[in-house]
């Protein structure tokens, strides 16, 4: 859609601000089914929507990316303390890409990659990915910021009409 | 000591290794390990209860069900598959592991899995957070009421529920409807924009399936035959589902 020009959408509003994004692959998606391809229309709507120079890959990455650790039933399996140990080594990959940011597109890293931010005290966000094309567009509502940090909370908010009396 | 020694070399019981051998073409390459350590040196899940993928597969092959069974580890490993990705001989372990939650008693397996599994077999949303049929589409509906009259340039925002003959038939986790309904609007938008023709369904509209990691089989098809029932009696050609 963004490819044949549907949605218009560009990293205009990312110019100026320089806010790092990085990008998970989810081992569903990318791995397990589609493989590297689909790895890279990821991306190539990442880099459309926040800015090349602003796009830092985690490494390994693709098909090669580690698991966050939600997957698998782990969310819901009530061990917490193993889910978070797992998790480490996807939070530090993470930190090491400087990003304030992280864009997961599948809904158990989102919910993984959020608590491991919180439980190791990573201080980035974890948002998914329409939340940032609709930002990029200007077109994300004040009700649908709940992932966003202080930095973009208030940014581009579309017009609301005035409540009726 | 001496029993064990004859359990291994014996005939063994069937244990969950020969099971899969069976059911993988060529036994799936269980035998060809090179014990390299590639599967586990790239294992998030490795050390965690003194676990790895490698000696998984070696305890498994040494008919070590249940010492492997006596820790949680089973449940510790998300299926990830990037083991097979850079094993050289492309050993499928985590279908090992799978089998090996299978030989658990169901009631047995991770409560919260269970309950989610249990949950979603209750209503024909597949919800495993038990939201019903009339719960998820007045969500929705009410939801896209209020965006188109609140925000600008939305009045003709649509969240189509049971729309006959849409092409896509798309799947929504229970998290947003449940808990956080207003994270659901930024995708509507940009199908709207994409004019893509889209619809949920009441039945089968849940994305989760807890039933598969649970390893319950039969509850895992019941669940999927659902979905995919609700896809084609709303005559959908495409089914989406970003779980
Ligand atoms: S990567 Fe494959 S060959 Fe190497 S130890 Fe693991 S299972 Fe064996
Ligand atoms: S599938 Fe399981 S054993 Fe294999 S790398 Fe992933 S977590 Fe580890």
């Amino acid at each position: 859609m963004i490819r044949d020009g549907r949605l218009k959408v560009n990293s205009d509003w990312n110019k100026d601000l320089k806010v790092k994004f990085t990008v998970q692959d989810p081992c569903q998606l990318v791995r397990k089914s589609l493989g590297d391809p689909v790895a890279e229309d990821l991306r190539f709507v990442v880099r459309t929507v926040v800015g090349e120079e602003n796009f830092v890959d985690m490494t390994p990455n693709r098909s090669n990316n580690y698991c966050c650790g939600g997957g698998g039933g782990f969310l819901q399996s009530g061990m917490p303390e193993a889910r978070r140990a797992y998790g480490k080594l996807k939070f530090d990959q993470i930190m090491a890409t400087g990003a304030t940011y992280a864009i997961t597109p599948c809904h158990n890293c989102h919910a993984q990659v959020h608590d491991l931010s919180e439980h190791y005290d990573g201080g980035y966000h974890t948002v998914h990915l329409w939340t940032i094309i609709c930002l990029a567009m200007g077109i994300l509502g004040p009700n649908e910021r709940t992932y966003l940090g202080p930095d973009l909370a208030e940014l581009l908010i579309p017009e609301i009409k005035e409540a009726d009396e | 000591m001496a029993e064990e020694a004859i359990k291994i070399s014996g005939k063994k019981k069937s244990s969950f290794i020969d099971q899969v051998k069976k059911l993988l073409p060529e036994g799936g390459n269980l035998n060809l390990c090179l014990t390299c350590g590639a599967c586990s040196s790239g294992c998030p899940a490795t050390g965690l209860e003194g676990m790895d993928p490698r000696k998984f597969l070696r305890m498994a092959a040494l008919g070590m069900d249940e010492e492997i069974l006596k820790s949680d580890w089973v449940w510790m490993c998300t299926m990830c598959q990037r083991c097979i990705y850079v094993c050289p001989m492309k050993i499928d372990i985590p279908q090992l592991i799978f089998n090996a939650r299978r030989t658990k008693p169901r009631d047995e397996r991770p409560k919260g899995i269970l309950g989610s599994c249990n949950m979603a077999l209750k209503h024909d949303t597949c919800s495993a957070m038990g939201a019903s049929e009339e719960d998820f589409q007045f969500v929705v509906e009410d939801v896209a009421e209020e965006v188109r009259n609140t925000q600008v340039g939305w009045e003709e925002l649509q969240a189509p529920v049971n729309k006959q003959g849409a092409m896509y038939f798309l799947n929504q986790n229970s998290r947003e409807p449940v808990t956080e309904p207003d994270e659901m609007v930024p995708l509507w938008k940009i199908l709207h924009l994409g004019g893509a023709d889209w619809t949920y369904g009441t039945k089968g509209w849940a994305a989760e399936n807890y039933c598969m990691f649970m390893a319950d089989d039969e509850s895992w098809k019941h669940i999927v035959e659902v979905k995919a029932k609700a896809v084609d009696d709303l005559g959908c050609k495409y089914w989406l589902n970003t779980e």
